[in-house]
C-alpha cells in the first residue's frame, strides 16, 4: 500500500471552539487533498498542524514516520519535517531579493549549486527577470509564485498551501489557479491546500475534506462531495448547485458544449478551458416545462424526469434526471400547476450564461 | 576635564554594551518567543534596576560578592583580589544595571518580526539560530542597535552603583559622573562644569540616535 500521511488531532481553546479531526492523505505521487469549509472551521489550524506549526493532541504520521504522538510527547518540528509551506500573504523575507528568498531553504548545497537550482525554480515559474528585485517591487501574483518556488526548493516530500490565492485579485487569481494545478501535477508531488473558494476547491483538489465548526463533516472525491454530499450540513457548505463532470467536446463562438451523461450543455467557455470542465448549475436558474413550448432564448433545453419533490418553504426543490442529476428551485404554485410528481416528464430550460464552467485540467 | 575618569567611563560603558549584547540577545529572544506561563515573572526581574534605587542593587553585590560569600571567595580566588572596588565589579554591577536597557528594545524589536517569517524560515530547515541569524536579526537591528546605544548612555550616567560597588579610585573605578561629584565637593566647577557638559552632550547624541533609529525600524536592513 501506498505510504499514506495520516492525522488525528484535538487542539482545544480556553473557552473557545475545538477543533478535533482525522483525515489521510495520500503520501506519493501527484494528489491535492483540498481542506474547506466556511472560515472559521479550523481549516488553516489543521494545515497548520500538519506542518508543525501548531503542535495539537492526538497523532500525525508520514508513513512508518510519527510526526506526532501526543500520548509519548514526541513532536518533530517543522524543519524536520520536509515538507514545503506557502503562507497566505507568501511571508516572503522583506530583506531579501527573490532570489535570496528561492535560496533560503539550501543552505546545505554549495553555493554555485545553490544559485543554480534557485534560477531554475526561478525560471520553470517564469520568474527569472525577477531574481533581483525585493519582495516589495514584484506584484502579489509573483510573490506567491515566488513563496511557491522558495517552498519548492528543497524538494519537499508534501506541500502545504495556505489560501495561496486568497490575497489576489480577480485576473491574476483566476490565471495563477490554471497554472497552479498544472505546477503541481508536473512535481508529481501530494498537496494540501486551504481554501474556503467553492470554484478553487472544484478546480485543484482530487480530493475534498469538508470542515465545519473543527469537525470533518466528509472525505471523498471532489465529484462525489459536490453531487452526494454527505448531509444536508455538507450540502449547505459547499452550496447547493448542482456540479457535475463532462468531456468538453466543443468550442466555438466563445461557447463551448459538455457532455453530462447523454445531454449536451452549452455555457460559455472559461479562459484555459480544457479537454474536461466542471459544470455548476444553480437549481433557481432551471426553469421547467411539460410538453415542447414555442422556441426560447434559452440555449438549453434538456428532457429529463422528475426524480423527487423537496418541499423548502414556500419553495420545492425538484430532483430532475436528465441524463444526470440536476435540481430545480420553483414555487409550489408552480409545482402544483405544472402537475409535477415522481415520474413525470418535463423539459428543463437553462440559459447558457447562467451556467458556469470550471475547467479541469 | 578628567580624562583619565571619561576615558574609564567611555570603558566601562563600551565593555557593558559588549556584554550586554552577548547576554541581552538570547534573553531577550527567550523573552519574546517563549510560551512559559511564568514568562512575566522573568519579565518583572529584568525590569527591576529601572526602578530600584542603586544603592539597593549596590548593597546586594556587595553583599553577593563580599569576601564572606561563596561567589566573592571564588571570584578573589580566579582574579587574586576581591570583586568590590575593582573595575570588574563595576562592570558587573553596570551589566545588571543597564539590563533592561538593552533587553527591552531588544526583545519589542524580535516581536515586531512578523510570526508568518518566522514559521517559513522553520518550515525551510532553518534551525532556530539560524532563524535568528538570518531572519530575526536582520529585521530589527533598528532596535538591537538602539538597545546598544540606550545600555552606553545609561552606563555612561551610572553613580549610586558605581558608588556603592566600586568607590572612587581614580583609574580603576572613578568614571566621569563620580568626577563630577568630586570637583563640585571640591568647589571646583569650572572643572565639574567641562566633565558635566561631555556628559551632557554625549547623553543628548546618543538619545538622539536611539528616537532617529525608532523611525527607522520599519524599514529592513536589505542585504544584498
Amino acid at each position: 500500500m501506498d505510504p499514506v500521511l495520516s492525522c488525528d488531532v484535538l487542539l482545544r481553546y480556553v473557552g473557545g471552539p475545538q477543533i478535533s479531526a482525522a483525515f489521510e492523505v495520500p503520501a506519493s505521487g501527484f494528489s491535492v487533498t483540498v481542506l474547506f469549509g466556511p472560515s472559521g472551521s479550523g481549516k488553516t489550524t489543521l494545515l497548520r498542524c500538519l506542518a508543525g506549526l501548531e503542535r495539537p493532541e492526538g497523532s500525525i504520521r508520514w508513513g512508518a514516520e510519527v510526526w506526532l504522538d501526543s500520548a509519548q510527547a514526541l513532536f518533530v518540528p517543522p524543519r524536520r519535517r520536509q515538507l514545503g509551506f506557502v503562507a497566505q500573504d507568501s511571508a516572503l523575507f522583506p530583506h531579501l531579493n527573490v532570489l535570496g528568498n528561492v535560496v533560503y531553504g539550501l543552505q546545505r548545497m554549495a553555493r554555485v549549486e545553490r544559485q543554480e537550482r534557485g534560477l531554475e525554480l526561478l525560471a520553470w515559474l517564469g520568474l527569472q527577470e525577477l531574481a533581483d528585485r525585493l519582495p516589495a517591487e514584484i506584484s502579489g501574483g509573483q510573490r506567491q509564485r515566488v513563496a511557491l518556488a522558495r517552498a519548492l526548493a528543497p524538494r519537499p516530500r508534501l506541500l502545504l498551501l495556505d489560501e495561496p490565492l486568497s490575497a489576489l485579485d480577480g485576473p491574476a487569481r483566476l490565471r495563477l489557479r490554471q497554472d497552479l494545478r498544472r505546477t503541481l501535477r508536473e512535481l508529481a508531488l501530494p498537496s494540501v491546500l486551504v481554501t474556503h473558494d467553492r470554484s478553487e476547491a472544484i478546480q485543484l483538489g482530487d480530493r475534498i475534506v469538508v470542515l465545519d465548526g473543527g469537525q470533518v463533516k466528509q472525505v471523498d472525491s471532489v465529484r462525489r462531495v459536490f453531487d452526494r454530499p454527505a448531509d444536508p450540513e455538507v450540502a449547505r457548505i459547499v452550496g447547493m448547485e448542482t456540479v457535475a463532470a463532462g468531456p468538453v467536446v466543443e468550442v466555438a463562438g466563445g461557447l463551448a458544449t459538455v457532455a453530462l451523461g447523454s445531454a449536451r450543455i452549452l455555457a460559455p467557455a472559461p479562459e484555459g478551458l480544457g479537454a474536461e470542465a466542471f459544470v455548476c448549475i444553480r437549481a433557481e436558474d432551471v426553469i421547467l416545462e411539460r410538453e415542447e413550448g414555442a422556441p426560447t432564448t434559452a440555449r438549453n433545453r434538456l428532457a429529463g424526469r422528475v426524480i423527487a419533490l423537496h418541499p423548502e418553504g414556500a419553495m420545492i426543490r425538484v430532483g430532475l434526471d436528465c441524463g444526470f442529476p440536476l435540481e430545480s428551485l420553483i414555487t409550489r404554485r408552480a409545482c402544483q400547476e405544472l402537475a409535477l410528481a415522481p415520474g413525470v416528464a418535463i423539459i428543463a430550460l437553462i440559459k447558457a450564461n447562467a451556467i458556469h464552467l470550471i475547467p479541469r485540467g | 576635564m578628567d580624562w583619565q575618569a571619561v576615558r574609564l567611563s567611555l570603558e566601562l560603558a563600551g565593555l557593558t554594551t559588549l556584554l550586554l549584547l552577548a547576554l541581552g540577545l538570547p534573553i531577550a529572544h527567550w523573552l519574546a518567543f517563549s510560551r512559559f506561563r511564568l514568562k512575566f515573572l522573568v519579565e518583572a526581574v529584568v525590569a527591576l534596576p529601572i526602578v530600584l534605587p542603586p544603592t539597593v542593587l549596590g548593597f546586594y553585590l556587595l553583599l553577593a560578592a563580599g569576601p564572606r560569600s561563596p561567589l566573592g571567595r571564588l571570584w578573589e580566588r580566579v582574579l587574586g583580589h576581591p570583586l568590590p572596588f575593582s573595575f570588574e565589579g563595576l562592570l558587573l554591577a553596570s551589566v545588571l544595571y543597564s539590563l533592561p536597557f538593552a533587553v527591552q528594545p531588544f526583545a519589542a524589536a524580535f516581536a515586531s518580526v512578523d510570526r508568518s517569517l518566522i514559521e517559513a524560515s522553520e518550515c525551510l530547515g532553518a534551525s532556530r539560530l539560524s532563524t535568528f541569524l538570518r531572519v530575526i536579526l536582520p529585521l530589527s537591528w533598528a532596535g538591537v542597535l538602539a538597545g546598544m546605544v540606550l545600555s552606553f548612555a545609561h552606563t555612561l550616567g551610572e553613580f549610586g552603583v558605581v558608588l556603592m560597588v566600586g568607590g572612587n579610585l581614580p583609574g580603576v573605578t572613578r568614571t566621569a559622573s563620580i568626577a563630577v561629584y568630586d570637583e563640585v565637593q571640591a568647589m571646583n566647577y569650572e572643572a565639574a562644569g567641562r566633565t558635566a557638559l561631555f556628559l551632557l552632550v554625549a547623553s543628548f547624541l546618543l538619545l538622539a540616535v536611539t528616537y532617529g533609529l525608532r523611525s527607522r525600524q520599519k524599514r529592513p536592513w536589505t542585504l544584498s
